[in-house]
C-alpha cells in the first residue's frame, strides 16, 4: 500500500490512453451487468426456498385441466404436507400489453408458498371477500393500485357466465416476497379459485384444476413422492406429470430458448475483446516504462516489487473500469425494465452479479498484467538504461 | 484566443462526426462504391492522392511491426460486428418465418379480443356463419373453401434432451387446408385419413423433436396417433403436427367447437367485404384479420425486443471498440512520429498525412467486420433454434445472415474505424514538425 501513489502516478502516466482503456474496460462491464441481469431473469429456478416442493401437472400438455379428486388422494401419500390447486388466468390490465401475471389460486396457497408475505389482517380481509385479491408489491407499483382500490382484469381465456370477458376484482392485500424468494414473486396477481369456478362460462365447481402445488415435509423425498403422484393416474386419461419446482421453471426457462447460452457467447466475445485490449495497453506501458522501471531497480526495488507494481496496476485499472460499468450498469438497468413497461422484467445488479463481477475484474487485472510484469521482473537493469 | 479556437476546432470536429454518421446510416452501397472509386482515382491521378498513396504503403508495410496493437482493432470490431450481426440475424429469422406464414387472400377469424388461437373458441354455429359470409371463394362444388382449426398443445421432449419438456403445437384441420396453404408439400409418407388418429409432422418440429419419424406413434390425451408423413411448408407452419379436426377435437373433449376458421378468399381485394359482413353480423363477436397480419403481428413483440438489445449490446460494444481503435492508432501514430514529421518536413503536407491514417484504420476495421460476419456467417446462417411463440407453444426459426445484415455489419464495422482513425490523424497532422523531430 505504501507504493500506491507510484502505482496510481505509473497508471496516469499517459492520461488519453488510460482513459480510453477505461472506457472500454466500462463498456464491457456494462454489458456483463445488463446480460447478467437478463440472464438472472430468465434463471427464477434458482431459488433454495421452493424447494420443499412440487408441481403436479397434466403429462400431455400444460394446457389440460386435472380432476379435482386427484387432489385428496395425493395429501394421502406420506411426505405430503400440502396440496394446493392453481389455475391460469391470462388476464390483462386495460390494454393488451399491459400483461398481468395472474392466477386463481385455493386458500392454502400462501401456506404453501411461505415467501408471499401478508400482513394477517389482510390475509383474514381476503377470505371474507369473495372477488378479493392478492397483489405482490412490484406489480402494485406498476399500475399504482392501492388496498381497497376496484380493479377489472381482462381475461384472453375465460369469459364469465354472462360472456362478460372483464372480471371485476377487489384489491384486499398487497404482498412482499420474502429475501431470496424466486425473481418475479413480487410481480404475481392472486385470486379466489372459488371465484373463478363459480363466475366461470366453462368450468364448473369443484370439477377441474389448472395444477397442483405440492408441500412436502422434507425435500429428500421430493424423487418417491413425485412418483407415488404420478402412479395415482398411469394409464387414466389424466396422467400426471410431477416434478420440483426448479425443474418446472427450468424447463419453461429452456423453452423461451437457450438465453444463457447467448449471454454467455456474448460475454465470452466481450471478454476475449477486452482481454486483447487491456493487454495491449499494459504491454505498451510497461514498454514505454522501460527506462523508469530499470531506475527503480537501480535504486533498490527487488524485481518482484516491480513484479507486484505492475500486477497492482492492471488489475487497479480493470477495478477501476469494472465498478464504473456496473455502477453505470446498475443506473441503467432498471430504467431499461421500467422503459420496456414491464415486458422484460429485469432485476437489479444484485450482489451475485457484483460479486462475479468482482472476480473477472481481479482474474482478468491478473492476466493481462501478468506478461508485462514478468518483463518488468525480469529487466535487466543495464540492458534497459542503455535502451537496448 | 487560441483556447476558442480550439474550442470551435472541437465543436466542428464533432459536427464532422455527427454528420458522418447520420450521411452513413442513409447511404446505400452503391454510394458507399462510388465514394470508393472517386477515393481510388483521387489516389491515381492527382499529387496529394500519389503521396498519400506512398504514406498509406509505408504504414501499411509496417503493421506487421505491430501485430498486437493492430489485431486489437480487428478483433474489437469483429467482435461488434459479430454480435450485432448474430442478434439481428435472430430477429429477422423469427420474423421472416412469421411473415411467410401468412399471405394476403386467406383470412383467419378468431373470438373476439383472444389475440392468439390459444386463447379462441368458436362454436359450430358461428363458424358456419364465417364460412358462409360474401367474399370467401367457392370449390368446385360451390362449397366455400375454409378450414376450421383446432390448437392443442403436447409435451414433447427436445433432441438429444429426454428430460425436457417443449410445448408443441398440435393443429387439427379440415380437408380444405391443402387449397387454403398451397405451400404445404408432404415430402415423405403420406397425408392424414379423416377420421383416424393419425398426424402428419412439420419438418422444423421433425428436427427438433425427438420421435416424431414416419411410423412411430405417440401418446396423446391418452391416446394413441401414428405419425404418417412428414410436410414442408417454409414457414411457422413447419413446428407443428397436423392431425383431423375432428379426430383432435375429440381426443381433446372439444365438442364441435374450434378455435379458429382460415378461408379462402375471392380476391385479396374481397378482405374488406367479408371483414365488414361479419362485424356486422349480431350474431357474431369475432377478430377477423388477414393471415398476413395475423402472423405477422406474432412477431412483432419479439423481433422488435431482440432488435433493440442487439443493437443496445451493439452500441456499447461499439464504443468500447472506438476507444480501443483510437488507442491503438494514437500508439501507431507516436511509433511513427518521427517517420511522419520527417514526411512533413520534406514537403508532405497534412491531406495525405491524414488520409492515409484514416485509411489504414480503415481497412484494419473492414478486415474486422468481414471477419466477424464471416464468422456469423458460417456458424449462425440457417442455424435452426426454436422459442415460445404466441400459441404458447414452440416456433422453430432459422437464423438468416443475408446480404442486407452482412453489409449492416460492414458499415457499423466502416463507421467505428472512420472515429477511431479520425483523431490520432488530426493529432498525425497537426502536431508542429519541430515538436515531433524533438520527441524521440
Amino acid at each position: 500500500m505504501k507504493y500506491f501513489h507510484l502505482i496510481w502516478a505509473a497508471l496516469f502516466r499517459r492520461k488519453a490512453r488510460t482513459f480510453f482503456t477505461l472506457i472500454s474496460i466500462l463498456a464491457a462491464f456494462l454489458l456483463f451487468g445488463m446480460l447478467d441481469a437478463t440472464r438472472s431473469a430468465f434463471d427464477s429456478g434458482d431459488s433454495v426456498i421452493g424447494v420443499d416442493r412440487l408441481i403436479t401437472t397434466s403429462r400431455y400438455s400444460i394446457i389440460q385441466s386435472l380432476p379435482v379428486s386427484l387432489g385428496e388422494q395425493m395429501k394421502a401419500i406420506p411426505g405430503v404436507k400440502d396440496v394446493g390447486e392453481s389455475n391460469w388466468f391470462g388476464g390483462i390490465y386495460q390494454d393488451p400489453k399491459n400483461f398481468v401475471l395472474s392466477f386463481a389460486v385455493s386458500d392454502n396457497y400462501f401456506d404453501i408458498y411461505h415467501e408471499i408475505q401478508l400482513a394477517p389482517e389482510q390475509r383474514k380481509a381476503y377470505e371474507n371477500t369473495r372477488t378479493g385479491a392478492i397483489v405482490g408489491e412490484a406489480l402494485a407499483k406498476r399500475f399504482g393500485w392501492k388496498i381497497g382500490d376496484k380493479i377489472p382484469l381482462q381475461s384472453t381465456i375465460f369469459p364469465q357466465r354472462n360472456g362478460d370477458k372483464t372480471w371485476p376484482f377487489d384489491i384486499v392485500g398487497i404482498y412482499t416476497a420474502a429475501p431470496g424468494a424466486a425473481n418475479g414473486t413480487d410481480q404475481q396477481f392472486f385470486f379466489h379459485h372459488k371465484y373463478f369456478e363459480d363466475a366461470n362460462a366453462f368450468r364448473s365447481i369443484g370439477t377441474t384444476v389448472g395444477w397442483y402445488n405440492v408441500r412436502l415435509n422434507s425435500a429428500n423425498d421430493a424423487d418417491r413422492v413425485a412418483k407415488a403422484i404420478d402412479a395415482l393416474s398411469a394409464n387414466s386419461d389424466h396422467e400426471t406429470k410431477t416434478q420440483t419446482e426448479q425443474a418446472f421453471n427450468a424447463s419453461f426457462a429452456k423453452q423461451i430458448g437457450d438465453i444463457g447460452l447467448i449471454v454467455t457467447a456474448i460475454m465470452g466475445a466481450v471478454f476475449f475483446t477486452l482481454i486483447l485490449l487491456t493487454g495491449n495497453t499494459m504491454a505498451q506501458a510497461v514498454r514505454e516504462r522501460t527506462n523508469e522501471l530499470a531506475v527503480l531497480k537501480t535504486i533498490g526495488f527487488s524485481s518482484h516489487s516491480v513484479l507486484y507494481m505492475v500486477l497492482a496496476e492492471s488489475v487497479l485499472l480493470l477495478v477501476i473500469g469494472g465498478v464504473l460499468g456496473l455502477g453505470l450498469a446498475g443506473v441503467i438497468v432498471p430504467i431499461v425494465a421500467k422503459g420496456s413497461g414491464g415486458m422484460l422484467n429485469l432485476p437489479p445488479v444484485g450482489t451475485q452479479t457484483w460479486l462475479l463481477g468482482a472476480v473477472l475484474m481481479l482474474v482478468i487485472g491478473a492476466i493481462v498484467g501478468a506478461l508485462p510484469a514478468l518483463r518488468a521482473m525480469r529487466l535487466n537493469i543495464v540492458d534497459a538504461l542503455a535502451g537496448r | 484566443m487560441k483556447t476558442f479556437k480550439k474550442f470551435l476546432g472541437g465543436v466542428l470536429l464533432l459536427v464532422i462526426v455527427v454528420a458522418f454518421l447520420v450521411a452513413w446510416t442513409a447511404i446505400p452501397w452503391q454510394g458507399v462504391v462510388l465514394l470508393a472509386v472517386v477515393l481510388a482515382v483521387w489516389m491515381v491521378a492527382t499529387r496529394r492522392g500519389r503521396q498519400t498513396w506512398q504514406v498509406t504503403r509505408v504504414g501499411l508495410s509496417t503493421v506487421s511491426q505491430r501485430i498486437g496493437s493492430s489485431s486489437v482493432v480487428v478483433v474489437g470490431i469483429a467482435g461488434v460486428v459479430g454480435v450485432l450481426v448474430a442478434m439481428l440475424a435472430m430477429s429477422e429469422g423469427f420474423a421472416e418465418t412469421l411473415r411467410a406464414s401468412g399471405n394476403d387472400h386467406t383470412a383467419i377469424v378468431l373470438r373476439g379480443g383472444s389475440q392468439a388461437e390459444l386463447n379462441s373458441v368458436l362454436d359450430r354455429d358461428s363458424a358456419n356463419v364465417v364460412v358462409q359470409a360474401p367474399g370467401v371463394k367457392k370449390g368446385p362444388q360451390g362449397r366455400p373453401i375454409a378450414s376450421g382449426e383446432l390448437v392443442v398443445v403436447a409435451n414433447l421432449p427436445r433432441k438429444g434432451d429426454p428430460n425436457s419438456d417443449s410445448n408443441v403445437p398440435i393443429r387439427g384441420v379440415s380437408d380444405d387446408v391443402w387449397a387454403l396453404r398451397e405451400n404445404v408439400k408432404i415430402i415423405e409418407g403420406r397425408a392424414f385419413k379423416p377420421g383416424l388418429r393419425e398426424l402428419i409432422v412439420g419438418k422444423g418440429a421433425k428436427g427438433q423433436f425427438e420421435g416424431l419419424d414416419v411410423g412411430k406413434s405417440l401418446r396423446l390425451a391418452g391416446q394413441t396417433w401414428t405419425i404418417v408423413g412428414v410436410f414442408d411448408s417454409h414457414d411457422a407452419l413447419d413446428s407443428e403436427l397436423w392431425g383431423d379436426t375432428q379426430s383432435v377435437a375429440s381426443a381433446y373433449r372439444r365438442g364441435s367447437t374450434v378455435q379458429s376458421v382460415t378461408v379462402l378468399l375471392d380476391s385479396p381485394q374481397a378482405f374488406d367485404t367479408f371483414k365488414a359482413s361479419l362485424a356486422a353480423d349480431p350474431r357474431l363477436k369475432v377478430d377477423v384479420s388477414t393471415t398476413q397480419a395475423y402472423f405477422s403481428k406474432q412477431s412483432e413483440a419479439l423481433t422488435k425486443t431482440l432488435r433493440i438489445v442487439g443493437i443496445t449490446v451493439g452500441i456499447i460494444m461499439a464504443i468500447g471498440a472506438v476507444f480501443g481503435a483510437l488507442n491503438t492508432m494514437f500508439a501507431a501514430i507516436q511509433a511513427r512520429a518521427r517517420e511522419i514529421a520527417t514526411l512533413r518536413a520534406i514537403g508532405f503536407r497534412g491531406v495525405p498525412v491524414v488520409v492515409s491514417v484514416m485509411l489504414e484504420t480503415m481497412l484494419l476495421a473492414l478486415l474486422g467486420g468481414v471477419i466477424g460476419a464471416g464468422v456469423v456467417w458460417l456458424i449462425f446462417h440457417n442455424y435452426t433454434a426454436s422459442t415460445l411463440g404466441a400459441n404458447f407453444s414452440q416456433v422453430v426459426f432459422q437464423f438468416q445472415v443475408g446480404p442486407a445484415l452482412l453489409w449492416t455489419g460492414l458499415k457499423w464495422a466502416l463507421a467505428i474505424g472512420f472515429i477511431g482513425g479520425l483523431f490520432p490523424a488530426l493529432r498525425a497532422a497537426r502536431v508542429p514538425v519541430t515538436t515531433a523531430l524533438r520527441e524521440l
